[in-house]
């Protein structure tokens, strides 16, 4: 009898399984992922220490870079500029520092007018310590948004963390050229918390989470054209995501908003009645909804092409 | 929140010639390290901003023994804490040298 | 002249009362809480079936609405105290006295309840010792019982989750005991039959499915990088020079993040087909890489999991199925087989203190103990040799003779040095020593004793205790592994160092593991979504825990 025998030349560092997950990824390795290797400048980086006035008055913790991570980088060799949020850091909730620090990046992008924008979100929505900073922000962000875009820079965003894309995180998402979203990320503004507390449960019950990603979840969000990609979860599935939305996004002009106006409006007029989801994409033509939220990416990746055209001029 | 301050003499230099990094982020029973290189070879300062009071002898205690095993001369590691626990706390440490390690930067 | 059939007229006596509700065995749902009011008598030994995760949800219920004018000073006897119907018969007066093993969800109220002296404790028994009463001191007058299905006859369909159903019935019927089980619906042919209709003397039918705790779902997404360093040392410290191929694993994170470092970091080790093969588990969703990988050979299940059904199913080269396809798990055997025909047992604790002894009771929790104390302790009447076996007896007793050495079973408390809210795993003294003070216990409620424990294992590294040859030994190979804790800190270096250098203590860099390459990319699942597409979308986990 023997016992077992490591062979410790067999054992290498690297994990056998390794995909780079974005829903994983803090917001700092999606922005090393997403960019050439080494292309990336920060602004106001952590040694900066422009950290949130609010914060400290209410005895909690800060972060170096308040849970926003901005700065210069190249995809394929062009030049991009970047906006990460940390999720995990006060649910990537928008602060005046945080809200700030992509203010500035989006008007940087509207002055020079040749870099398009990267919006990696998030978040659940504005921090309640500094709600009306934040909320300033956001409406300062929303119109440094749509200055750049009308100067001709595409504003793409990317949804995949795990605090999703709530609040008024929602609200800036809607405003983008363009958005990348995996099966994982949620694009909501009202999250499923608030609607349970507001209206009851059985209007909306927040622990049903099938409910919860059927109802804002990126495969619902790509069915009913409010994404125009879907990514599988990977870093490398957003970067190409974001490589294709750049060439794509649209400036916006009279005829688009028009054009979604009237895209909005033909929505309500299909689906006003629909209870759920899943009468929402039964109604779209597919032949069993109930299957769709166990469809592998690339499934899925195909049946949403065939029930809903994936880009539209308007947004 | 509770604000401790550590220096220690630090046998050797700390490898690499990065100037900066950053590691984990502040969350629940989570840390970030900001580690920049910037203090004189044979010293390693900590700076710690923390939720969880009253755990001073323990954080003198990690950060002792980190001293004693990473060697981080010249580097100060300005930590922001929220809540966690010291074997969180020692992984942050080392990762934070870890990346020190690299070039550039 | 001496009787010697009164507990049969009793038994008759009781189901005549019962029959004035029942067509044949059938009772309406309506007339429950009036059945169990005929049935029960003042003072019964009952058992509310109340496993670890199958609840007899109706019954618990009627039975807390029953007239305590007429039910009171009930002596509980079940496994499992879980809902809060279980409770509330204390706190109606229905109930006064309880004997069980295991009161998760319960756990704060039933200590209060204690505190307050609403109950009257007979002891925490482990499953096997309680399971044990019911065939010698304690067996039940009445049994309420949970089942899937029933025919016209009383025949009963367990499914999957079988779980003490068998220990219960056998007990309570072959003793002139009266059996009651509430089943989902019934039926005109059951799947299989797992009681037998004349052991059963009325069903009722409950047009929903019992509730079911899904217990042994650990989320992957949660698994931290010092779980995973854990769960690197005790591969590779542990599993791999032990040979360890039957074994039982806690329901902690420690041991999920083992479960899924096998197909990765195991499978790199070259420890596939050597390790792990055998199980007496439930159905782990965290298992399901390692099967799929072909690290499992068989398990045998206490219980069910939710969710897994359909994947079991799929398996049977590797689960115990009846001739239906579906699980058949039976907590009394199960735990036969982790008592006696496991190599090693590896789980978490809440505390452990200097001798080595463990306890999931807090201040103010009283969890019970579950599985792990038979699981978690060496079969003293155990016989048959195995290499983990053998082993282990030879470093715990040298000098012996190896024909007349006993082996010994490997036991490990597995964790971090520091738990939630940054309570210290290892304490100068549990709170089961002050609970069973305030309560005047005879005995405290230990998890795993001492000397029973073989090995434990921090994120610091892995102390042998097999190797201690002396209570100061031992003391500071605990303390050792401690790491800042106060008993951490307490520790005499230089005879920890000593320890270190005789191999008592292991640290990372002594395994060859560097703490920065435990990553949660060594995790074969980094998330339930994972596990679904793993188990080729066979395994339909709870909504609580998707994000899709």
């Amino acid at each position: 009898m023997s016992t077992v025998t490591l062979d410790n030349a067999k054992v290498e560092r690297q994990p056998l399984v390794s995909t780079d997950s974005w829903y994983e990824a803090s917001a700092r390795q999606r922005v090393e992922g997403l960019l050439d290797a080494n292309s990336f400048v920060e602004f106001i980086g952590p040694e900066m220490r422009e950290i949130s006035p609010h914060l400290a008055l209410f005895d909690l913790p800060e972060q170096f870079d308040d849970g926003m991570v901005v700065g210069l980088g190249r995809i394929d060799g062009a030049p991009v500029l970047v906006a990460a949020q940390e999720g995990r850091f006060m649910g990537g909730a928008f602060g005046e520092v945080h809200g700030a620090k992509l203010k500035g990046l989006l008007r940087a992008a509207r002055d020079m007018a040749s870099m398009p924008v990267l919006i990696l979100f998030d978040t659940g929505g504005v921090r309640l310590q500094e709600a009306n900073a934040g909320e300033l922000a956001i409406a300062e962000i929303m119109r440094a948004l749509m200055e750049a875009r009308f100067a001709g820079v595409p504003v793409v965003g990317l949804v995949g963390g795990r605090s999703g894309c709530y609040g008024g995180g929602g609200l800036i998402a809607g405003s983008c050229s363009a958005l990348a979203v995996s099966e994982q990320g949620r694009i909501s503004v009202s999250g499923p918390e608030v609607i349970e507390t507001n209206r009851g449960v059985e209007e909306f019950d927040s622990k049903d989470r099938a409910l919860v990603w059927r109802t804002m979840g990126g495969k619902h969000r790509r069915l009913i054209g409010g994404a125009e990609v879907f990514a599988d979860d990977t870093i490398e599935s957003f970067r190409n995501a974001a490589r294709y939305l750049i060439e794509l996004a649209p400036a916006p002009t009279l005829d688009t908003l028009e054009a979604e106006q009237a895209r909005l409006a033909q929505r309500i007029h299909d689906f006003g009645d629909c209870a759920d989801a899943l009468d929402i994409w039964r109604s779209l033509g597919a032949s069993e909804p109930e299957t769709i939220p166990a469809l592998s990416y690339e499934a899925f990746v195909a049946l949403a092409d065939r029930l809903q055209e994936p880009r539209h001029d308007a947004r | 929140m509770e604000t401790l301050n550590y220096r220690n003499k630090a046998q050797q230099r700390a490898k690499g010639t990065r100037r900066q990094a950053i590691v984990g982020v502040v969350a629940s029973g989570n840390l970030e390290v900001l580690v920049e290189r910037i203090l004189p070879d044979g010293e390693c300062e900590v700076d710690i901003r923390t939720a969880a009071e009253g755990f001073g002898e323990v954080w003198q205690a990690v950060i002792a023994d980190f001293v004693e095993r990473r060697s981080p001369g010249g580097l100060k590691l300005s930590i922001n804490d929220g809540g966690a626990r010291p074997d969180t706390v020692a992984l942050r440490l080392a990762q934070a040298v870890s990346a020190m390690e690299g070039e550039r930067t | 002249m001496t009787v010697w059939n009164s507990a049969q007229r009793l038994r008759d006596e009781r189901i005549r009362a019962g029959a004035a509700y029942a067509q044949g065995k059938r009772v309406a749902k309506a007339d429950a809480t009036a059945l169990l009011e005929a049935v029960i008598r003042p003072g019964d030994r009952v058992c509310l079936e109340g496993d670890n995760q199958k609840q007899a949800d109706l019954l618990a219920s009627a039975l807390a609405a029953v007239d305590k004018n007429r039910i009171h000073d009930l002596h509980m006897v079940q496994s499992g105290v879980v809902l809060p119907e279980h409770l509330d018969l204390f706190e109606l007066g229905i109930a006064r006295r309880l004997d069980y093993a295991y009161s998760g969800p319960q756990s704060q109220r039933i200590a209060k309840l204690l505190f307050g002296g609403k109950i009257e404790l007979g002891a925490v028994h482990t499953y096997l010792e309680l399971f044990a009463r019911y065939y010698v001191d304690l067996t039940p007058q009445v049994a309420l019982i949970a089942a899937v299905s029933a025919d016209r006859e009383g025949n009963l369909y367990t499914g999957p989750n079988t779980e003490d159903t068998p220990a219960i019935v056998e007990a309570t019927a072959f003793k002139d005991g009266i059996v009651i089980a509430q089943v989902n619906e019934i039926v005109d042919k059951l799947p299989r039959v797992d009681i037998p209709g004349d052991w059963v003397n009325f069903v009722i039918e409950s047009g929903k499915p019992f509730y079911v705790e899904p217990l042994f779902t650990r989320d992957p997404g949660a698994i931290t990088e010092t779980q995973i360093l854990t769960a690197m040392l005790a591969i590779k410290g542990i599993y791999a020079p032990y040979g360890v191929q039957r074994l039982n694993h806690g329901i902690g994170f420690n041991t999920a993040a083992i479960e899924l470092l096998l197909p990765t970091y195991g499978e790199r080790l070259g420890l596939k087909g050597k390790v792990a093969s055998h199980w007496a588990l439930n159905p782990h969703p965290t298992l399901i890489p390692a099967i799929e990988s072909g690290w499992v050979q068989q398990i045998h299940s206490f219980g069910s999991e939710v969710g897994m059904d359909a994947y079991i199913q799929a398996r049977p080269d590797v689960f115990f199925t009846g001739p239906d396809g579906s699980l058949r798990s039976n907590r009394a055997m199960s735990q036969t087989a982790g008592l006696y025909a496991c190599d090693m047992f590896i789980g978490s604790t809440l505390q452990i203190d200097l001798h080595g002894n463990s306890s999931t009771v807090t201040a103010d929790r009283v969890a019970g103990f579950g599985g792990a104390p038979n699981m978690g302790s060496d079969a003293r009447g155990r016989r048959h040799p195995s290499q983990p076996w053998l082993l282990a007896g030879k470093e715990a007793d040298p000098d012996s003779p190896a024909p007349l050495r006993r082996g010994r079973k490997l036991v490990v408390q597995i964790g971090e040095t520091f738990g939630e809210k940054n309570a210290p795993m290892f304490v100068e003294q549990l709170d089961a020593l002050k609970l069973a003070s305030k309560l005047d216990l005879e005995l405290a409620p230990v998890m795993v004793y001492g000397d029973d424990v073989t090995h434990i294992v921090t994120e610091e590294g892995i102390a042998n205790l097999l190797l201690c040859r002396s209570n100061d030994e031992r003391e500071h190979a605990i303390r050792g592994v401690a790491g800042y804790t106060d008993v951490g800190r307490a520790r005499d270096k230089k005879l920890v160092q000593q320890l270190r250098e005789r191999g008592v203590i292991r640290r990372p860099e002594d395994l060859g593991i560097d703490p920065l390459d435990a990553d949660r990319r060594w995790l074969a699942a980094r998330s339930i979504k994972d596990l679904v597409q793993w188990s080729g979308h066979l395994y339909a986990p709870p909504s609580k825990f998707r994000n899709w």
